[in-house]
């Protein structure tokens, strides 16, 4: 196994012919945590679908590769089965399908017929997973996301995250409504993916997420373009003195992508 | 003496349906029945599903009776026979009716110690004639009701009659499976069950015939008497061939205390219609309907699920789940009827189609009808496409777009296939399911 390598150059991502992304360039390596800071209304969670593959988000321009290969032109599942993962800020709940099964049928989905997982295995690394995210053992019969309270959907993104071992983790903003314990258990989760063999970017609005998660590398979105980029130290002081003195920096007015436009 | 069915006609008249049931030994309360019956099909209407046209369906087209063997022992039959009474943990009480022709019978020793019969119902008419003639066609279903009820007292070829004394409770479930296995058989079929006070029972039919376009006529009526706190398991799958026009009539009747709950698993691919009514007569009584459906090809089918409540504190539950594909037409007819007097009623119902093509038509239609103040009562019903953003969802992970759905329509549909008490019933509707929703 070597290292993976997320590419991502000049990209424009449209919604409804609205432009959102506007020539983002980005680069994550395996063993690499980066950071995507921005204020509301950036488009940061815009990055997250487009790279995955939302039907909602049209790639105007430029280009996404994952070791080489056009991710673009990949379906979601082939994008997934080459190794990117996202867990979503509002993951879908699916009536009737539980998480075991879900869970199974995506795991098989990468390998072989033939060569599927055995129940035992896969039994075993669902509980010693479950139980490093403290969920109870019932979450595995549960239906997907069906009736989950937001902290029980984060932490199911992130035992997902766990069970399909991806090269390259979007986390869009999966710190969003956690109490400071569920945080934990959420960062926990995702230290114990750091590996060389694995790279991830983290999309999200508050610095605290980073507490526990420290990043190699923090960028900072506005108007639907990387503006500024630096160290974990960046980070901090985003958390001490806010987005201000970057506008200021730059000359930047309102950071969102509609005021722009307008 | 002829009846005209549509512009067609049935050439059975009174001589034939006189001979029909000198054959069989029937009892003079069943002949007069039966030729009350044929008389009353050429007056009475045809039934009218709302929003359904049924002029130009078959209702004529059939052999009513094609022979076939009873069956010595029970690994004789064939393998997706055997399947369903399970292969291995077999069900211990279990009936086979071949076309028309009662196969094969299991009933326990325990069972029978305790007064439950179980048997078919040529044989619960010979030997049962009083208990039956009590209830047959005459609590809960009439012969006078239309066209079709009529025929089917007329020309009645088959069917279970199952009783359970006052205070037995049986808790294996006790299963028909009705073959046909010739496609130009008809079936006139006749589920009779009687549940005594504070009995409890659990029943499970299969209806299947094979894949041809061969035409035939199914004709059937269930009819379920839960007494005083008694309690009916019902559940079925219906898995017709595309040949065969249905007729399904399953009809409850509940008592103070008592309750029936349906799982319903209607799966024909042959033109259809169905009717479901619970008649919750007595205080406290209950019933909860779920039932699941697949349209496809260029199949027609009608729906009604009913409650009727005329007892205080009646609580009735209904779910109806349905995929719909290629050109098939479904309409679904969710009626909660809530009389005078029935006060602290509560109704519920929801029906949801999952349209996979857009050249399908699904219809939902949640009806109240409710002369009673003191009531609570909610329905829900929509009619949507698969949600990009589920399989969005399901494909992040890696599933194909095939996978995903498929485990959204499984997900779907599961509300009723995991209410089946049969092991070996639920992997076949799983498997039906399976087979109609990947082309």
């Amino acid at each position: 196994m070597t290292a993976p390598n997320l590419k991502i150059e000049n990209l424009h991502v449209s919604i409804e012919g609205k432009e959102i992304i506007k020539g983002l360039s980005l680069e994550i390596n395996g063993g690499e945590i980066h950071a995507v800071m921005g204020p509301n209304g950036t488009g940061k969670s815009t990055l997250a679908s487009a790279l995955m593959g939302h039907p909602k988000y049209v790639i105007t321009e430029g280009s996404v590769t994952l070791d080489g290969e056009n991710v673009l032109e990949m379906e979601v599942d082939e994008r997934a089965k080459a190794g990117l993962f996202l867990a979503m800020q509002y993951p879908s709940e699916i009536s009737g399908v539980t998480n075991a099964d879900f869970l199974r049928s995506s795991i098989n989905a990468r390998r072989e017929e033939g060569k599927e997982i055995s129940l035992m295995k896969f039994i075993r690394k669902m509980d010693s997973k479950m139980e490093l995210l403290d969920m109870d053992e019932s979450f595995s019969q549960r239906y997907l996301n069906e009736g989950f309270s937001g902290g029980e959907k984060k932490r199911n993104e992130i035992l997902q995250l766990l069970m399909l071992e991806p090269k390259i983790a979007i986390l869009d903003e999966i710190d969003s409504g956690l109490d400071i314990d569920a945080l934990k258990v959420v960062s926990k989760g995702v230290n114990d993916m750091r590996n060389p063999e694995f790279g991830g970017l983290i999309i999200t609005h508050y610095q605290r997420l980073l507490n526990y998660i420290t990043p190699d590398k923090v960028h900072v979105i506005m108007q639907g373009r990387i503006v500024k980029s630096g160290g974990p130290e960046l980070a901090q002081r985003l958390e001490a003195e806010g987005y201000d003195w970057i506008k200021d920096e730059l000359g930047i007015e309102d950071e969102t992508v509609q005021a722009e436009q307008a | 003496m002829s009846v005209e069915m549509n512009d067609a006609k049935i050439a059975f008249d009174q001589s034939y349906v006189n001979n029909f049931s000198n054959q069989r030994n029937e009892p003079e309360w069943l002949k007069n029945l039966r030729l009350r019956g044929l008389e009353l099909a050429e007056s009475l209407p045809m039934p009218k599903p709302e929003k359904t046209k049924i002029d130009n369906w078959n209702f004529t087209n059939f052999q009513h009776e094609v022979k076939a063997a009873e069956i010595e022992k029970v690994d004789d039959l064939p393998d997706y026979i055997l399947k369903l009474v399970g292969k291995e943990e077999r069900t211990d009480n279990f009936i086979v009716q071949r076309n028309s022709t009662p196969a094969y019978l299991q009933l326990s020793q325990d069972l029978k110690d305790k007064g439950v019969i179980f048997t078919d119902i040529a044989t619960a008419v010979r030997e049962h004639s009083d208990l039956v003639e009590k209830y047959f066609m005459n609590r809960v279903v009439k012969v006078d009701e239309h066209r079709l009820m009529a025929l089917h007292a007329a020309l009645l070829n088959g069917g279970v009659f199952l009783y359970v004394p006052k205070n037995v409770e049986i808790d294996a479930p006790l299963q028909s499976v009705f073959w046909q296995e010739d496609a130009e058989a008809s079936l006139f079929n006749h589920v009779l069950i009687i549940a005594e006070d504070n009995s409890s029972v659990t029943y499970v039919e299969n209806y299947l015939s094979h894949g041809t376009e061969e035409e035939s006529v199914a004709n059937i009526v269930a009819e379920v008497y839960a007494g005083p706190n008694a309690r009916v398991q019902f559940g079925a799958v219906d898995n017709f061939a595309k040949g065969m026009t249905t007729y399904v009539n399953r009809r409850g009747h509940v008592e103070r205390d008592g309750k029936i709950e349906w799982a319903l698993g209607q799966m024909n691919d042959g033109n259809t219609i169905s009717d479901n009514t619970t008649n919750l007569v007595g205080d406290g009584s209950y019933a909860d309907t779920k039932t699941v459906s697949i349209g496809r090809g260029d199949q027609k089918q009608n729906f009604v699920i009913r409650v009727n409540q005329w007892g205080k504190q009646s609580d009735a539950q209904l779910l109806a789940h349905a995929v719909m594909k290629d050109s098939a037409s479904s309409i679904f007819n969710g009626i909660a009827k809530i009389e005078q007097g029935a006060t602290k009623a509560n109704s519920e119902q929801t029906e949801r189609v999952l349209m996979l093509s857009e050249k399908a038509r699904g219809d939902a239609n949640p009806i109240l009808l409710i002369d009673e103040d003191d009531v609570t009562a909610g329905h829900a019903a929509s009619v949507g496409r698969m949600d990009p953003i589920q399989m969005f969802y399901l494909m992040s992970r890696g599933i194909s777009k095939e996978e995903a759905e498929r485990l959204v329509i499984h997900g779907f549909l599961a509300p009723v296939v995991n209410e089946l008490p049969i092991e070996g019933v639920k992997k076949m509707l799983s498997e039906v399911i399976e087979g109609k929703v990947t082309k």
